[in-house]
């Protein structure tokens, strides 16, 4: 049984999670530039389930979403305080190793971004990086990474031609595949179907779906039909702050919060 | 008809004319030294001309090969000088230095770029020859005077090196961030991330950045010659003087009219380095059309 402890309001209280949960946030503070973009952020995120981050644009989303696998340390005059857990290990901690933690969790950015290589070494850079020589064991990683994501067939003739001749859709699909290669535990998505068109879209969507069963999934996402879709739960942050966290259908069909409320409906974008 | 309508047609014409000028120019000094060479290549074989290496007007003995190879000697060495360095430079200037250092940094790589060619030969003869000459060789046990290829090619280096590295640095700066991000996402370090996808991606533009350095290597005239010694010969060692093309036509341009052929000799030498600069660029672009297919 767990609670979130970050959440201790009336509405939240009754939210129980299977297992401890892979990420927990915990006082988390982030200043861009001295401006205060994420404010005192608690948060368990539940295992094996998608869970969306919605909310305005400029809410800090996509802040929180890159605080996880600390892609904001590339950025300059950034400040993070408090603590992020992934299994109970502070990904903050001044003895933290990055490259480690971000191995953990595959990213998937709004548009893709092919490595300029062919579409096997797309597929094959993660593993290479991390030591793995055996030319079989990659062949093999890429034919499963591949089939997972749904575009083996579509591309096994042409593993050694560059990733960029694929269609936006299938690029998009070969970044996921990319980043499972590196056997990650968490999925991030950053408005990761945005530059697609419908058809790609819902190939992405219910690849997600049926992946969650072997990942934590936490997307960031500004169209609440596809949190509606794709998500179990339901992150809404305004101003940088938490305002409601809940099962899906709680969130967008009885919303507790007013502003929730009015963003749900549509009156804030 | 309206007038403004008018002038809208007569500053069509007009620039396409002046544009018409600009690429005759270039026909015409083809032309101009074309003709000029004529009387040397009727008098000697092209072949003959370019494989020779004795170099004796009076004897009417007019062979290229030190001048071309004098060229090739000054232009590879500042290139492997200057290449790994500003590839490096840029690489810390984008990826790894902070913004104030970097804005400190690009202005004063224009203000190098635009300091003239005679300030370095001066700095070349002052500073560069007797380092050479007095420190480099004599590790390599050679007692010379330091007047060589070697100071020419570290005196063409850092001329080109402001160009170079602004380029690469506004190269470098066009690899999208997303980009450093999907592959520091897998797990790679920083400098996984730059060797194996930022100059990955980049490698066109860096390539177009050599290109254009390596023109004016070959052009640069004065601080060359400053440094370079100025004997005819072919250079055999790093340490050996030699003589590229460009200083040629500028120290004999005042005496060439008192010797048959010499005239016709000089503006051959002209005409080799027009060629090759631009069989060099027509070239390079063709590589980097293919490159950029390819990523």
């Amino acid at each position: 049984m767990y609670t979130y402890p970050g959440i201790e309001t009336e509405e939240t209280q009754d939210i129980i999670l299977p297992a401890a949960p892979h990420i927990q946030i915990k006082d988390l503070n982030v200043h861009i530039e001295g401006k205060h973009i994420l404010k005192n952020i608690n948060l368990d995120i539940p295992n094996n389930s998608v869970t969306s981050i919605i909310g305005p644009s400029g809410c800090g989303k996509t802040t929180l979403l890159k605080t996880l696998n600390r892609l904001m340390d590339d950025s300059k005059n950034v400040a993070v305080s408090g603590s992020v857990l992934v299994n109970g290990e502070d990904i903050y901690a001044k003895d933290a190793e990055v490259t480690h933690i971000r191995k953990k969790m595959g990213l998937l950015s709004q548009r893709p971004f092919p490595l300029p290589m062919s579409i096997f070494d797309n597929i094959a850079y993660g593993p290479r990086i991390h030591g793995e020589r055996n030319k079989k064991v990659l062949a093999e990683i890429v034919e499963t990474q591949l089939k997972n994501v749904g575009l083996w067939d579509e591309v096994k003739d042409r593993l050694d031609s560059s990733a960029t001749g694929l269609s936006i859709g299938q690029q998009q699909r070969l970044c996921l595949a990319r980043g499972l290669a590196v056997q990650p535990e968490i999925i991030l998505g950053d408005e990761s179907t945005s530059a697609l068109d419908p058809i790609s879209t819902q190939t992405i969507e219910n690849l997600l779906i049926e992946l969650k069963k072997d990942y934590t999934i936490v997307l960031v996402t500004h169209i609440l039909r596809q949190a509606r879709r794709v998500s179990d739960y339901i992150l809404f942050v305004y101003n940088g702050e938490i305002v409601e966290f809940g099962k899906t259908e709680d969130v967008l069909l009885y919303p507790k919060n007013e502003i929730t409320q009015q963003y749900v409906k549509g009156f804030i974008s | 008809m309206n007038i403004r309508l008018i002038k809208d047609s007569i500053i069509q014409k007009v620039s396409a004319l002046l544009l018409l000028l600009a690429l005759s120019v270039v026909l015409l000094i083809v032309f101009g030294l074309g003709s000029k060479s004529l009387p040397l290549l009727q008098d000697q074989s092209i072949w003959d001309i370019l494989s020779q290496s004795v170099w004796s007007p009076l004897k009417g003995d007019f062979g290229f090969l030190p001048f071309i190879m004098g060229t090739v000697w000054v232009t590879l060495i500042s290139l492997c000088i200057a290449v790994p360095l500003c590839i490096l430079a840029s690489v810390y200037l984008v990826e790894y230095a902070s913004a104030r250092l970097r804005n400190f940094v690009l202005p004063l790589m224009n203000v190098l770029a635009a300091i003239p060619p005679v300030l370095y030969g001066v700095w070349g003869v002052l500073f560069v020859v007797p380092i050479v000459g007095g420190w480099v060789a004599p590790l390599f046990g050679l007692s010379v005077t330091g007047y060589s290829v070697f100071s020419g090619g570290i005196v063409l280096a850092v001329m080109i090196f402001p160009i170079m590295i602004s380029i690469m640095v506004e190269v470098l700066q066009t690899i999208p961030q997303d980009l450093k991000f999907a592959s520091l996402s897998l797990g790679a370090t920083k400098w996984e991330t730059i060797q194996k996808v930022i100059l990955k991606k980049a490698k066109p533009g860096i390539i177009a950045a050599i290109v254009l350095a390596i023109s004016r290597a070959f052009g640069e005239t004065i601080a060359v010659l400053m440094v370079c010694g100025n004997i005819p010969q072919v250079p055999k060692s790093l340490f050996d003087a030699g003589y590229p093309i460009p200083a040629l036509i500028a120290n004999n341009f005042g005496e060439m009219m008192s010797i048959p052929l010499y005239d016709s000799a000089l503006m051959f030498a002209a005409l080799l380095l027009f060629v090759i600069i631009f069989g060099f660029n027509l070239i390079s672009r063709l590589i980097l059309n293919r490159l950029e297919d390819k990523i």
